[in-house]
């Protein structure tokens, strides 16, 4: 498919050499041949980033993509996501985004997948060299973030072990404003080092939307979260029927009304309800090209990556800032192990225990299953194993981590990956010494 | 037309409303050269829906496009770039109207100026320095907008070219109502004394909103303290101190919310330093031919030292606080009413104004006033040099400025973005294009660029020194054109459009340089916004 000349201008990156590259780069065709052909990456949305990263990635080299997105193409869509058309509504955008790229760019392999990520399992994820994230909801950011933290191990050193990580390359917009970052696991923050960067979601206290509504925001959410309760009970309430959304609309207007509140319109209405972000085709446009020519750099080191953040803000002038974000040392997610002590006397039932109380951890866990250093020592399920670990319960745990304190791999049904809990045992402290340093390397 | 595709539309309309809509689908845009930078640019506007579009350009479909141009395909190898182009851009949005010429910019520049004359906006993209500033010239004849948007390997830069540019929305962020605490008028002062913020009633007393008890906590402190505000840290600590002594529980948000707004009383939104500069501006001296920018501005600066008593309109608008709905919707009333008054007084100033110039005094609606007065204090107007000017050095100064100041070098990728095209206009071909002339191109891009550059500062004895491992990247780029970049900085130039075009939000104030190396951007100033 490559015709002679076809990649002249991305291969004046690939097959010379540069002053600004990233560690190891060497410039050579087989480079530009191993993206197109060996390299796999994922997009994690097909939505307003997701059709720009699909364009720039295919157009970056990249041969072959798979891409997974669990929605149907709405109007809505149509004002950014370029490659949908009128006639394509309701259709997934996962398969319709893939098969428009296709058909564009020759050569180029994209693999839908119509579905929830939650659906996929760890072997799906681990196919991948890097992963592009083209999301709206911080959940499903943190769900992912979860799963790709989990694949992470760490060398005795206390370093990442490399085979281990998949980088990934996260986009977010709102408006005129936009973020890019590059995650790479145990190397930089992960999205829970970094929680505090994502504003509060606005929630109203429900006394006022019952007793002191002021805004027609508060009209419409009480109709939205209270009155629907009350007046259509068992009918659940669904955001894209019209009929549904009018109603609370019609509700919402007559409530403002007898409050004397001004401004509920069918518009606001929506907006309320479905949460709608304000979305324009140049900001996505900006922000999954600095997505897409970050994963180029990690696939070909052909220049050193972002380091590791950037905001742009394009209201007042075009301002972006971009700043080096620290990772959390004790990350529950991504960090080498959370600090814990404990007794050297302790069970290992007892240590379940404590973990089970500890407020860092109970609200994320429910029934935990520990191993270490790949051996179970207990584990909740299948019968058989638990049956085969039970014995471990009443060992005292400094025996079962060959008296030496470590890292525990604990996995919860509650957990989306697994949880590193860095044990040292109170008295031992050469033990603690030893892996704080690992901890900080 | 906004209203027919409202579904489609939903998303921005939520941002720049059916105007800004209305704006952008009355617009004629011409795109010059229709690469990846040029397309990328375009495609954003037209899934945006502006009226029409025409692109210029007269190269043919190569191969070599298809590695990074998404508006071609495989089948159009040898056809004409702009009608390919042209086609597939149509396929996005069929309300635009899309056009194609095709003919070079340059060539048309030369034998058909006036072709240019009929564009809201122009965006001219790789094109060299020459044929900018003839571009820049005819724009300016006419007021046509123009935009120019260069990528260069992982590099780019974008600049405005516009005579004059007013901007009644700027939509700042994070604008702060203006809630005259320090200065009520006698209706908001009588609210304020008709509730009894010593009350016993539980109820009441937490849902007293917090600007009636920054109402009267002023009042209180300036009876105390010889009728000043809260001046020193120390004293707004004790202004804080004793709003939180009148609380009577933990939980009463009304007196969190008067905390957190204390700041209001002590500094309140007065006339910035941007207004004042547009109220000294010598365009407010109107005549006949004035724009209704300027006669509303000229209306504006003699409310302000009469009805107004030296602040600007009240915009009427207030934020949400903790309150019984019953108060809330009394102050909102207070506050729109009071706004009301200024505008029936800035209208009956702009009626004046127009029947002194000679002009019907009904000719700027009163919805025009409204939103005028209600956007006072962030009216801006924005003046781009012509690009001869920023070509002839009074660049210079910013320059020298970002080149002390500035580690990530991007005062460098933009000596370097021109030093290119005086590369390019001595030898005929950029640096780098030739694998094995790299390093030689290397040399003679630093001679010509660190000349060029102690021109624009003026600077001798020592000069400059750029770095050569940006001269060295610059020359590997050898003028490729990365989809990604181009896509970034297409993008750029069409949020920029979208401002020029809705004139909503502030356009850029000068030439913003990208450095894909890095991930950053400056942005260098323009002499006449200083
Ligand atoms: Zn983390």
């Amino acid at each position: 498919m490559d015709m002679q000349g076809r990649w002249e201008d991305i291969d004046h990156l690939l097959l010379r050499q540069g002053t600004l590259v990233g560690p190891e780069f060497e410039p050579c065709a087989e480079l530009r041949e191993s993206l197109h052909n060996d390299l796999r990456v994922l997009v994690i949305g097909a939505g307003g980033l997701g059709c720009e990263l699909l364009k720039d990635l295919a157009l970056s080299g990249f041969g072959n993509i798979d891409v997974i997105d669990m929605d149907t193409i709405d109007v809505s869509n149509l004002n950014r996501q370029f490659l949908f058309r009128m006639h394509d509504v309701g259709k997934p955008k996962a398969v319709v985004a893939a098969e428009k790229v296709m058909q564009r760019v020759k050569g180029v392999k994209v693999v839908p997948h119509y579905g929830r990520i939650e659906e996929k399992d760890d072997e799906f994820y681990r196919q991948f060299q890097i992963i592009a994230l083209g999301l709206d909801s911080l959940e499903a950011r943190s769900y992912i973030n979860s799963v790709v933290c989990s694949f992470l191990e760490y060398e005795a050193d206390g370093s990442p072990a490399l085979p281990t990580i998949i980088p990934m390359v996260d986009g977010g917009t709102e408006g005129f404003k936009g973020h890019a970052r590059v995650i790479i696991p145990g190397v930089t923050p992960c999205f829970y080092c970094t929680l505090g960067l994502f504003p509060p979601q606005v929630t109203y206290p429900l006394c006022t939307l019952a007793e002191t509504p002021r805004s027609p925001a508060h009209c419409i959410e009480y109709v939205h979260l209270i009155q629907w309760g009350q007046e259509r009970p068992g009918d659940s309430f669904d955001a894209d029927n019209p009929e549904h959304m009018k109603w609370i609309f019609d509700k919402a207007f007559k409530r403002a009304e007898q409050f004397k509140i001004a401004g509920v319109t069918y518009s606001l209405t929506q907006g309320v309800v479905k949460n709608i972000i304000p979305a324009i085709a140049s900001t996505n446009a900006i922000i999954s090209a600095a997505c897409a020519l970050e994963t180029l750099k990690i696939a070909t080191m052909c220049c050193r990556s972002m380091d590791n953040y950037m905001m742009y803000m394009g209201t007042q002038g075009v301002y972006t800032h971009t700043l080096s974000h620290e990772k959390d040392p004790n990350c529950l997610v991504c960090s080498p192990g959370v600090p814990f002590e404990v007794d050297s006397s302790i069970s290992l039932q007892k240590f379940i225990e404590l973990l089970l109380e500890d407020p860092q951890f109970k609200d994320k866990l429910s029934k935990p299953s520990i191993s270490y250093q790949k051996r179970n020592l207990y584990m909740q399920a299948p019968p058989v194993l638990e049956e085969m670990t039970r014995p471990h319960l009443n060992s005292p745990l400094f025996e079962l981590m060959e008296k030496a304190g470590g890292t525990l791999n604990v996995n919860d049904k509650k957990l989306t990956g697994i949880l590193r809990v860095n044990v040292s045992f109170r008295g031992h402290n050469d033990t603690v010494m030893d892996m704080d340093t690992a901890g900080g390397g | 037309m906004a209203v027919r595709n409202s579904n489609k539309y939903d998303r921005q309309l939520r941002i720049w409303g059916d105007q800004g809509q209305l704006a952008l689908e009355q617009a004629n845009v011409c795109l010059l050269n229709c690469g990846p930078t040029g397309a990328e640019a375009l495609k954003n506007l037209v899934l945006g829906g502006i009226g029409s579009c025409t692109i210029v350009d007269d190269s043919k479909v190569e191969t070599r496009d298809l590695g990074n141009n998404f508006f071609v395909d495989w089948e159009s190898i040898g056809l004409p770039k702009a009608k390919t182009v042209c086609a597939f851009l149509q396929e996005l949005n069929d309300t635009v109207e899309a056009k194609f010429v095709e003919e070079s910019p340059e060539a048309l520049l030369n034998s058909n100026p006036e072709f240019f004359f009929q564009f809201t906006l122009i965006i001219a993209t790789q094109m060299k320095e020459q044929s900018l500033l003839a571009l820049d010239s005819i724009c300016r004849k006419r007021n046509v907008m123009l935009l120019i948007a260069r990528s260069y390997g992982l590099t780019g830069l974008i600049r405005i070219c516009v005579k004059e540019h007013c901007v009644i929305e700027s939509k700042p962020d994070n604008a702060i109502n203006d809630l005259r605490l320090q200065k009520p008028w006698a209706e908001l002062k009588r609210f304020a004394d008709e509730l009894d913020a010593e009350i016993d009633d539980p109820v009441i007393h937490k849902h007293i909103p917090f600007a009636v008890l920054l109402i009267k906590a002023t009042e209180d402190w300036r009876k105390t303290h010889a009728g000043s505000l809260p001046y020193t840290s120390k004293e707004k600590a004790e202004f804080k101190v004793s709003l939180a002594s009148k609380k009577h529980g933990e939980d009463e948000d009304n007196y969190k919310e008067a905390i957190s707004s204390a700041y209001r009383v002590w500094s309140p939104p007065t006339i910035g330093s941007e207004l004042q500069r547009v109220l000294d501006d010598s365009a407010v001296e109107v005549n006949s031919s004035s724009p209704d920018f300027w006669v509303m501005v000229a209306a504006l600066k003699e409310f302000i030292s009469n009805e107004g008593e030296g602040d600007a309109p009240l915009d009427g608008t207030i934020p949400d606080m903790t309150s019984t709905t019953e108060y809330y919707v009394t102050l909102q009333k207070i506050y729109q009413e009071k706004a009301e008054l200024h505008v029936t007084a800035l209208e009956a100033r702009v009626k004046n104004i127009l029947k002194r110039i000679g002009r019907d005094p009904q000719s700027i609606t009163k919805s025009a006033i409204k939103l005028f007065c209600k956007n006072a204090r962030n009216i801006r107007v924005l003046r781009y040099p012509p690009l001869e000017d920023e070509f002839n050095s009074i660049i210079g100064h910013e320059l020298q400025k970002l080149l002390e100041v500035e580690e990530n070098s991007n005062a460098t990728f933009y000596v370097l973005l021109r030093g290119v095209d005086h590369f390019a206009s001595s030898y005929n071909r950029y640096p780098g294009v030739f694998d094995d002339e790299l390093e030689e191109d290397a040399m003679k891009l630093k001679t010509l660029s660190t000349t060029l550059l102690n021109k624009m500062i003026g600077g001798g004895v020592g000069g400059a020194v750029l770095s050569d491992d940006l001269v060295s990247e610059m020359c590997r780029f050898g003028a490729s054109e990365i989809h990604t970049v181009a896509s970034i900085i297409g993008g750029i130039a069409s949020q920029e459009a979208i401002k020029l075009l809705t004139r909503q939000f502030t356009p850029l104030p000068g030439v913003l340089i990208y450095n894909g190396i890095d991930s950053t951007t400056s942005v260098l100033q323009l002499k006449s916004f200083a």
